[in-house]
């Protein structure tokens, strides 16, 4: 392993990697639910990831959209093995991982690495910054040139904290220098591919983007790959040279950013999209989608389609029939769509699509007036 | 003291009619580290029927201002001063029994998380009723009905079988539309909402922040709206505050302080924000540095050791001296007009794009 | 909400079998043996033998067990009578049937336990809610600083200055005993009176200290802030919605408090040299007595597990969330 940081041991070349670096098909995982009387026993599942497929290539910074209860999280912990898939493969560099024992996972395990939402809860207080940072290099048997000590106050440097911060604890760091500690930590093993899962979220705003802009040097000059899952879009967009947006376990929607952002098909992304509420965006020059109720539960999703029940696009065969993930024509290539009824490609419309009965009365009712 | 008649010497800005007043508001807390001193001289008003806006971080203090309008922070360890004049009402000197007169009747509050805002040890229909019967007088069955017809408003569907369910039986969506029902029970002319969608999913809270439009329309209650995101308060409020570290730094309509902003820390907060069509080659310029600890802040523009433009200013202004925020659209900065001004149109301005 | 019952009492009888088994076996396989304890010093084999008969010590140890648990269900019978169901077998110490010794002291146990348990929860979360309530003030801070002192106090030290000063210089008090209350109330009340109050004193402190944590902890919880954002008052906020989460803890230790001390109360009874169930554990294990102590043993497991259950529904009552999941 090179302990040279400036030197990207993987050239992250160009922003559309030809070479796979990871591989997800499939995957799948359902946590049982347990119940019943007089003997407990299984007696459904929350189906949290449903067979998504999904790649990252080499350098590649790829965004995991979607809200609460989607399954992000969970492709994040499964991809880091974290969890354990119900189905499906996982495919690093090549390499079976999907059920890879702790053994067989050892090498691999040191090149995937992971970023976590919470900087307070995600270090322990009781160890220092320096113990902290060095602890996955003990881990795994890793001795740098020049000692691992001096590794870690060049990490320190790199990701902007004070080297001679070495012996504080993490209490004395505030929420953003936590960040960094975290993303320093994730760096010290010199991964291939580092899973964020909603890494600047408890941020203040002011901070937020010291973050991003870390990772995003981090990403670039080291050529490591991303998996940046996040539920803000504006971020994820700002982030991720591809996109995939996930509905309930599922992803509806996967493509190159442009056509993520500006030629959406899918009308989950339509309304994501719709949903956001941007500064300096006038409220009349955009026309509104607006859903009704919530994300049904995981434990009982939908049939065929599980975003029918709440799009305005729905029929019959969205009840019976689950749309294949595919490339509809018009699309760019890998932008894939799975939806039997998709949207123009524009985030342009004529007119608003209200579909939660409240705001429906209340505006009829004004427009009366 | 029930009677609301007016006081004479509650003058409004630009003569416009300020319903709620707050003047040179100081909250302190005692704890065991020392003196925090949450909220330092802030003066604003809100006129009937409209919406303000209140923008800014965690401990920026605006949760605490909102809190001690409502009078619902801690006597034991706080000292507040200043006025609060809620339609000709001093509220800070108020008994305790005329606040509870006030609260959930004249003005109400929708809090952030509304899991834990409600109760989980009783019904959504007996939360709902409670308010209405104390204030109005009302028996159980005309609370009920109200409870009910507010529900159906809000877009609980069933409202009649969910009044009997228990919050936890509601999904997130529902829980908070169902503390909106609540907070609009009493029909009051204000309404606080402190960040009341920043636990929900985007197209939640898409639904309803147009929701709250929506009934501000049919109810004409004046809103606070608290939140850090600076988006959703470009699409809710009428006029904006940007409060930093305890203090008002900037003030203005929402398309002045969101377009023409002149406050360094205003600026810090739009450009290190990443827009949905943000130019991506542009790397987004954060704020360097965290916000202060309120225990000891800074001296003078408590914004100082962060901002980027300290320099320009002659002497040791900013960090001696507190700058003054003017009445109106205002903003507190030693800058000078003609400074803010060029440095908005040379080094902001171009970030924004 | 029945079907939690069945299935908890189920359980709670399979845990009670446990219990047995595990306590019968290693009564048996510890190295000391009654019989020839019993025997004495001049032992012959021929009398060790008598006494093994007599006690059923010579039966396999499985047949013993057996016998044991079917006596439970239905009834045995001794050489020296029947003794009915449920029947925890016969002394090797005393001869007396185990069931109705336990009886027999069942009630002084019950009136320490019941007697303390009103005090400590009138007085105890009575004083640690008004403190809550009244936080800061002087009221506060005179029940913080009296339960700080009094449960850093013991029985073994507290009753003996009671009963010097009560008893023993002023008279005012004859020495503790139990009358049962059938017989004299007002015998049984005075009887009992500082043996109960001593006891109650130490629980009484940890429950004030308890319920005034717990329940200022419920009072920060942003409901509680929601009902007061309402415009009700203090004391409605208080009494209706602080009140039911600040139970839960205090149900909590109720139930282990309540069971320990129904399964016997050692060390107020032996303080007060009164013959409770404690006491006759004590008794049994000093006398390696296997019936009187097993008898004992289930008679203090089977109150732990029925609290258990009790513990619970008393959650599902407070808590909906328990309830309706």
């Amino acid at each position: 392993m090179s302990d040279n940081l400036t030197l990207p041991e993987q050239q992250g070349t160009a922003a559309t990697s030809s070479e796979t670096l990871l591989e997800v098909k499939g995957l799948t995982k359902h946590f049982p639910i347990f119940g019943g009387f007089p003997i407990k026993r299984k007696v459904g599942a929350v189906q949290a990831v449903d067979g998504i497929d999904l790649t990252v290539g080499y350098g590649e910074s790829v965004g995991l959209v979607g809200e609460s209860g989607c399954g992000k999280s969970t492709t994040g912990r499964l991809i880091t093995r974290l969890l354990e898939p119900t189905a499906g493969s996982i495919t690093y560099a090549g390499q079976d991982i999907t059920h890879a024992s702790r053994r067989q996972l050892a090498p691999v395990r040191s090149e995937i690495q992971m970023i976590f939402q919470d900087p307070y809860s995600s270090l322990n207080p009781r160890q220092t910054v320096g113990t902290i940072i060095k602890s996955p290099m003990e881990v795994n048997g890793i001795e740098p040139e020049g000692g691992r000590e001096k590794k870690v106050r060049e990490l320190l440097e790199l990701v902007g904290l004070n080297p001679e911060h070495y012996n504080r604890f993490p209490h004395e760091f505030s929420g953003g220098q936590r960040q960094r500690i975290g993303v320093a930590r994730a760096l010290a093993l010199n991964p291939k591919l580092i899973v964020a899962d909603e890494p600047v979220s408890a941020l203040d705003v002011s901070i937020q983007a010291q973050v991003v802009n870390l990772l995003q040097e981090v990403q670039k000059e080291l050529g490591i790959a991303f998996l940046f899952i996040a539920h803000d879009l504006a971020i994820v967009r700002h982030f991720s040279q591809r996109v995939a947006v996930m509905y309930l376990g599922k992803v509806v929607e996967v493509g190159d950013r442009e056509s993520i952002y500006n030629r959406p098909r899918h009308p989950y992304t339509h309304a994501l999209l719709s949903a956001v509420p941007e500064v300096g965006i006038e409220d009349e020059d955009r026309e509104r989608i607006r859903l009704a109720g919530d994300v049904p539960s995981p434990i009982s999703p939908p049939s065929g389609c599980r975003f029918r029940t709440r799009c305005w696009k729905a029929q019959d065969k969205c009840a019976s029939e689950e749309p294949p993930l595919v490339q509809l024509s018009g699309n760019r290539d890998g932008h894939l769509t799975a939806c039997h009824f998709p949207e123009d490609p524009t985030t342009q419309r004529d007119e608003d699509v209200v579909l939660d009965p409240a705001l429906k009365v209340l505006e009829e009712h004004a427009s009366e007036d | 003291m029930t009677t609301l008649t007016k006081t004479e010497g509650t003058p409004a800005p630009n003569g416009a009619e300020s319903f709620l007043s707050v003047r040179d508001l100081k909250v302190q807390f005692s704890t065991e580290d020392g003196i925090v001193r949450a909220v330092d001289g802030l003066s604003f008003d809100v006129e009937r029927g409209k919406t303000l806006g209140i923008v800014g971080e965690s401990g920026s203090g605006k949760s605490v201002t909102n809190l001690t309008v409502l009078g619902l922070h801690n006597p034991r360890t706080s000292t507040v001063d200043g006025e609060i004049i809620l339609d000709g009402k001093e509220l800070v000197t108020a008994k305790e029994k005329e606040l509870e007169q006030l609260r959930g009747n004249k003005m109400a509050m929708i809090f952030q998380d509304p899991l834990t805002a409600l109760s989980p040890f009783y019904t959504v229909g007996r939360q709902l009723s409670e308010p209405f019967m104390k204030h109005r007088g009302a028996s159980k069955k005309e609370a009920k009905d109200r409870a009910i017809q507010m529900l159906e408003k809000v877009g609980i569907p069933q409202p009649k079988v969910r009044f009997d369910d228990y919050p936890h039986q509601f999904s997130g969506g529902m829980r908070q539309r169902a503390m909106i029902a609540m907070a609009l029970m009493c029909d009051p002319d204000l309404l606080i909402a402190d960040e009341p969608t920043t636990a929900l999913d985007v197209t939640v809270q898409a639904q309803i922040l147009d929701l709250l439009k929506d009934l501000q329309q049919e109810f004409g209650s004046a809103i606070i709206f608290i939140t850090h995101d600076l988006g959703v308060i470009s699409h809710m409020a009428d006029d904006l505050l940007v409060m930093y570290a305890g203090r008002a730094v900037e003030r203005g309509s929402v398309r002045e302080v969101l377009h023409e902003p002149k406050h360094p820390y205003t600026w810090g907060l739009l450009s290190s924000m990443p827009r949905l069509d943000g130019d991506l080659d542009e790397k987004l310029t954060p704020i360097p540095g965290s916000p202060p600890s309120l225990l000891n802040p800074p001296s003078g523009c408590r914004f100082h050791p962060r901002c980027a433009f300290k320099d320009e200013v002659q002497g040791s202004l900013c960090s001696d001296t507190r700058p003054p925020l003017g009445e109106g659209r205002a903003s507190a900065c030693h800058l000078t007009a003609e400074q803010k001004q060029t440095i908005f149109i040379d080094k902001i301005q171009p970030r924004l794009r | 909400m029945l079907q939690f019952i069945i299935r908890r009492t189920v359980g709670a009888l399979v845990t009670l079998f446990l219990i047995s088994a595990a306590t019968f076996f290693l009564f048996v396989a510890a190295p000391s043996d009654y019989a020839s304890l019993a025997c004495g010093k001049d032992c012959s084999p021929q009398r060790l033998e008598d006494i093994r008969q007599a006690l059923g010590l010579n039966l396999p140890i499985v047949q013993q067990f057996w016998d044991f648990m079917t006596g439970i269900v239905m009834g045995r019978d001794f050489p020296t009578g029947h003794c009915s169901a449920p029947c925890l077998g016969q002394s090797f110490y005393s001869g007396d049937m185990v069931w109705g010794t336990i009886m027999d002291r069942f009630p002084t146990t019950l009136t320490l336990t019941l007697g303390g348990a009103v005090v400590f929860l009138v007085v105890g979360v009575g004083a640690g809610m008004v403190a809550a309530f009244r936080r800061g003030s002087m009221v506060d801070k005179v029940a913080t600083g009296v339960s700080m002192v009094l449960s850093s106090f013991q029985i073994y030290f507290l009753g003996p200055i009671v009963l010097i000063i009560f008893v023993y210089s002023t008279g005012w008090m004859d020495n503790p005993q139990y009358v049962p209350i059938t017989q004299n109330p007002w015998g049984w009340f005075t009887g009992m009176l500082l043996p109960t109050l001593v006891m109650a004193t130490i629980f009484t402190a940890q429950y004030t200290r308890m319920a005034r944590s717990s329940m200022i902890e419920q009072l920060a919880e942003e409901h509680v802030r929601t009902a007061r954002a309402k415009g009700m008052s203090r004391k409605y906020v208080f009494f209706r919605y602080a009140w039911r989460g600040s139970m839960i803890p205090i149900v909590t230790v109720l139930g282990i408090d309540l069971s320990s001390m129904l399964g016997g109360a050692v060390v107020t009874e032996i303080t007060f040299s009164l013959q409770g169930i404690g006491r006759l554990a004590v008794d049994g294990a000093v006398h390696k007595d296997l019936p009187l102590t097993m008898g004992v043993m289930l008679f203090g497991a089977f109150f732990i597990l029925l609290f258990n259950i009790l513990t619970d529904i008393a959650y599902a009552w407070i808590d909906p969330r328990v309830r309706l999941s």
